[in-house]
């Protein structure tokens, strides 16, 4: 089990997972957002291999309506 | 042929606009397309994790078709300025962003030595900045030393509508400017957008303005005429102003008693 901050909330998972299959299990269309882990930029191409630990902090944005 | 370069990027329109405030998601689309803007603001919030069905803006508004322009609203400090257009980068893959640090709720005037160090750093990580500025001729020459590729100065406070209360100081920096100088902030209504081209400005920015009219559909093609007509009126030079009256019509051939 491993609980993160994800978008300012906690949640728990059963296992430890990757950025992609984060993004998957959320029904989130990766080309539509950009993923922060512990304030670092995550680049797309390493979703599938940078796993998610117990306590990180996530923040996944996308664009909305702004001036 | 007058063309409008930010960078290396060519623009149709020398009307950039924003896509906040409207009713949904549909009106903001049908008025970008309606004031033909080929360059859109947009914001960097959170996904909804609770339901990620819920429609995006990208859904309504194409980034292959229009160029996002990713903003830093809401940012107070350099540091939040630099995450959320880092992220911003990422999301979309492409450089050209519009920096912006504000320094007081009230106002959301710029916080001019924080947007000035945010600034400096995202030019060293290779981004294109545009800067929302106050319209201080030094600050904009201090940005323009630094590299980033448009000024922004705000034309009066942000979702005001009050105009261009100081022409002259927008006018200085124009000519004192070899990047882009685009008006931000302020415009109400077409005649503030007239103004600011005809003061020689490359472009203006326009959003309340536009989503918060009555119609703001039809708003958004007035502020597309007034982009238009006021760039034409500048590039033709306007008439000398006199003191006295100058007939149009001739008096030769006059008729008479």
């Amino acid at each position: 089990m491993i609980e993160i901050q994800l978008n300012g909330q906690i949640h728990k998972f059963e296992t430890s997972l990757s950025i992609e299959q984060l993004l998957n299990k959320l029904s989130i269309n990766k080309k539509k957002v950009a993923v922060e882990l512990n304030k670092s930029v995550v680049p797309k191409q390493k979703y599938s291999s940078i796993k998610i630990a117990n306590q990180d902090v996530v923040e996944i944005v996308t664009f909305i309506g702004g001036g | 042929m007058d063309v409008f370069k930010i960078g290396n990027r060519i623009f149709k329109s020398r009307l950039i606009v924003g896509t906040g405030k409207y009713k949904d998601l549909q009106e903001t689309a049908d008025a970008v397309k309606a004031s033909g803007a080929d360059l859109v603001t947009v914001a960097v919030r959170r996904v909804n994790i609770i339901d990620t069905k819920e429609p995006l803006l990208m859904d309504y508004i194409d980034p292959e078709k229009i160029t996002y322009l990713p903003n830093t609203a809401g940012c107070f400090t350099s540091e939040d300025a630099l995450r959320t257009l880092r992220l911003a980068k990422e999301s979309g893959g492409w450089n050209l962003v519009k920096l912006e640090v504000l320094g007081d709720e009230k106002t959301l005037y710029p916080n001019m030595q924080e947007t000035i160090k945010a600034a400096k750093i995202l030019v060293e990580e290779g981004f294109e900045v545009m800067v929302y500025c106050s319209d201080d001729p030094i600050a904009c020459k201090i940005l323009e030393k630094i590299g980033v590729v448009a000024v922004m100065p705000l034309g009066s406070l942000i979702g005001s509508g009050q105009g261009i209360p100081n022409k002259l100081n927008i006018e200085i920096i124009k000519k004192q400017s070899n990047i882009p100088v685009i008006v931000d902030a302020g415009i109400g209504t077409a005649s503030d957008a007239v103004i600011a081209m005809e003061l020689g400005c490359d472009a203006v920015l326009v959003n309340s303005a536009i989503a918060k009219a009555k119609k703001p559909l039809m708003m958004a093609e007035s502020m597309k005429n007034a982009v238009i007509a006021g760039r034409q009126s500048y590039l033709s030079g306007r008439m000398d102003k006199i003191n006295i009256a100058s007939a149009s019509s001739p008096i030769n051939g006059k008729i008479n008693n």
